[in-house]
């Protein structure tokens, strides 16, 4: 069971017609349908452009522009871990070293029984109790071995 | 009376375990069935020691820390919720009367004065500590008048750049007047070894709402939006608490405080860009398009968001403001050193044992705040390298640690105060390696407008692997040297522009972890 919404053109509608009284609405309206679909599906692009009355190739360069945004659904649970320079510092590329080989996966990916999504991030501010992780968004500090394997084990439940 | 317990909401905190604290001592009391109203304050900033708990007792307050979930039951137990005088309360954790701690004692904090203090979200707490009193002040002056105060400050942007504040403001007020401005706040914090902002943001939210409203005052703006980036959840809460208070109160609206100013504040959240933290592509992503930068000129002064005038501002700068207002532009430029004025809050990261936040007059060295603050790296291993400034900010060994901050001082050692995050070290680090980060980092988040950052990143990096894998060492550098120079001078912004900092300083500095030959400068200067 997914936890998000499957994608539908009246629920993106609907979406864009809650925002359409904001100055420039693109941004808000994208983190909803992805709060809501769990990802900004291809099929919402032309939806968009015909009701904001923008070109498909702006909007479709919009979202492929930001980092957050995704084009596909994610695994059940979302593993950060911040690999920016302070991170560095305290080590973090070990840690993403053992999360990679329990996985199973590179950073980036989704493992293949589509539970975990393990991805990199640049820094949560978190940089004097680093390194630092998060999980469906959740934030974690003085990440050791230890505590990565818990993470993992909750991530892969 | 109800006891009051303070445990940071602070994000930092709460990654440490600060509502499982909180939880657990709501339950004990409950248990005991004492009376207690726990506040989630800010955090002091002493970062090592959080989550950090604090028990009040007449008036002063002592703390303990680091607290487990699992220490509560032996806090508990040594009495910290039966208003038991504080010299009974005997515990391993610790600290005594927070405020006469050294790291706090040694601070100035003008900015960070309320923050840990106070409940963040609440407007009774933030006007019974001096808020509000520069708006107040503020709104006896004329609009010119404000802007003289905060140019008279001597003021310069917390971003990075360090432009100098009060000129910004003066050329936005001097547009004409009958037209929609902005004031916008630049919240994407998104160098690495950065967190005032959130800190201010999370443990003193109404602070931003009110130099945001005293900008918008001073250059005649109605409207204001925070771009706050997405990485920082509890951030946008207390923010979006705040101007709800805020607003309810008055202080936000048709007529702030009841004059003839309006002003309107909007959080926006960012989608995970680091470029969009330069002024012009904030601008294009609030305006819901792709952040490329803009070339100036324009400037956002005269033609900003949706090409109207604007003020954009860090949330550091913004936040400077009630201060110079309230106690005057005398009191804040009587602090500092040379052209920079007033205080800092520098923050001290990475591995390091004593990390937090360190609000201080300019001038202070850089050796001061990494062996003596910083206490050295956690690590126990003698401090290698430390940056400062953010991802394209430069590496600087020991032999430059007398270096003070301040602008022109980092400048003149090829180096940036940025927005004064500062890195450490240990021996472990691989030069090399943060050198091809740097080139890494840029190739990732170019915004793909010009040549030299958008390729240059991606050869730096290929060229690093040769030099990392020990081929042609010496050609390979040459040519990284010289792509440092295309980049350097042909970029459009810093992100190519100064991604050569970090990757020629530590080469400058450290060339033995290049497979290069020769003495360190630094070190043949001492
Ligand atoms: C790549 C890049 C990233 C930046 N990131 C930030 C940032 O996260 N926060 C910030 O305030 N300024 C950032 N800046 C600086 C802004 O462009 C701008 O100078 C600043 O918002 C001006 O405000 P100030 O005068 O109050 O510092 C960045 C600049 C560049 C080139
Ligand atoms: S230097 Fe890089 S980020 Fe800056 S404008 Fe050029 S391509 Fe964009
Ligand atoms: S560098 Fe990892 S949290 Fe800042
Ligand atoms: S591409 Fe413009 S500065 Fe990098």
């Amino acid at each position: 069971m997914s936890r998000f919404e499957p994608w539908s053109e009246e629920r993106t509608v609907e979406i864009v017609a809650d925002h359409k009284g904001l100055e420039g609405p693109l941004m808000p309206i994208l983190h909803a349908l992805q709060e809501a679909f769990g990802h900004v599906p291809e099929e919402a692009t032309p939806v968009l452009a015909r009701e904001l009355n923008l070109s498909r190739a702006e909007v479709h360069g919009v979202i492929t522009f930001y980092h957050d945004f995704r084009h596909q659904l994610p695994g059940k649970h979302i593993l950060k871990l911040c690999r920016a320079e302070a991170c560095q510092s305290m080590g973090c590329e070990k840690l993403v070293e053992r999360a990679e080989s329990r996985l199973g996966v590179e950073c980036g990916n989704t493992t293949p029984d589509g539970r975990v999504t393990f991805e990199a991030v640049y820094c949560l501010g978190l940089c004097a109790t680093a390194p630092s992780a998060m999980i469906d968004g959740r934030i974690v500090g003085r990440v050791d071995a230890n505590r990565l394997d818990q993470l993992l084990k909750e991530a892969q439940s | 009376m109800t006891l009051r317990i303070f445990v940071p909401r602070d994000a930092a905190a709460v990654a440490c375990g600060a509502d499982e604290v909180a939880t657990a001592l709501g339950a004990a009391a409950k248990k005991a069935g004492v009376q207690v109203q726990i506040v989630r304050n800010g955090s002091r900033g002493m970062l090592w020691l959080e989550p950090l708990v604090e028990i009040e007792r007449e008036g002063v307050r002592y703390g303990f820390g680091p607290v487990a979930p699992s220490d509560v039951e032996s806090l508990v137990k040594a009495g910290i919720l039966q208003g038991k005088p504080v010299d009974q309360i005997k515990h391993p954790l610790s600290i005594g009367v927070v405020d006469d701690h050294p790291y706090l004692k040694r601070q100035t904090r003008l900015t960070f004065a309320r923050c840990g203090i106070t409940d963040p979200v609440s407007l009774e707490d933030y006007r019974a500590h001096d808020g509000y009193k520069g708006l107040e002040r503020a709104l006896a002056m004329k609009p010119i008048e404000i802007v003289d105060e905060v140019a008279k400050s001597g003021l310069r942007g917390r971003g990075g750049a360090g432009f100098p504040t009060g000129i910004k403001w003066k050329t936005v007020h001097d547009t004409p007047m009958g037209q929609q401005k902005y004031i916008v706040c630049n919240a994407d914090e998104g160098d690495s070894g950065t967190f005032a902002d959130r800190m201010i943001m999370e443990g003193d939210p109404f602070l931003l709402v009110e130099g945001m409203t005293i900008a918008g005052i001073a250059v005649g703006a109605t409207r204001g939006y925070i771009y706050l980036r997405s990485e920082y959840p509890h951030a946008a809460i207390a923010l979006n608490a705040a101007i709800d208070a805020a607003k309810a109160a008055g202080y936000l609206g048709s007529s702030v405080a009841g004059s003839q100013h309006a002003f309107e504040l909007e959080v926006r959240i960012g989608a995970g860009a680091y470029v969009c933290g330069e002024e012009t592509s904030l601008l294009e992503s609030l305006e819901g398009r792709r952040g490329l930068v803009r070339a100036k000129p324009p400037l956002p002064a005269h033609k900003g968001l949706f090409g109207q005038p604007t003020v954009i501002n860090n949330v550091l700068s913004l936040c400077a403001v009630p201060f110079v207002l309230a106690e005057g532009a005398k009191a804040y430029a009587d602090y500092g050193m040379g052209r920079s004025r007033g205080t800092m809050p520098i923050q001290l990261a990475g591995n390091l044992k004593f990390g937090g936040l360190f609000e201080t007059a300019f001038g202070i060295t850089l050796g001061e705040l990494v062996d003596d603050i910083g206490g050295g790296t956690l690590s126990g291993r003698p401090v290698k390298a430390v940056q400062v400034g953010g991802p394209l900010g430069a590496y600087f060994p020991r032999g430059l640690f007398d270096t003070p901050f301040d602008y022109e001082a980092f400048a003149a050692r090829d180096g940036l105060i940025g927005h004064a995050g500062i890195v450490v070290f240990d021996e472990t680090a691989n030069m090399a390696k943060m050198a091809r980060f740097a080139f890494e980092f840029c190739s990732v988040e170019s915004c793909g407008k010009c040549t030299p950052c958008r390729i240059g990143s991606t050869r730096g990096r290929e060229t690093m692997d040769k030099v990392m894998a020990g081929v042609d060492t010496a050609a390979n550098l040459a040519v990284i040297e010289d792509l440092c120079n295309t980049m350097k001078f042909g970029s459009l912004c810093a992100l190519g522009g100064f991604t050569p900092y970090p990757v020629m300083s530590a080469l400058t500095h450290f060339p033995e972890d290049f497979g290069r030959p020769g003495k360190k400068l630094a070190e043949a200067a001492e």
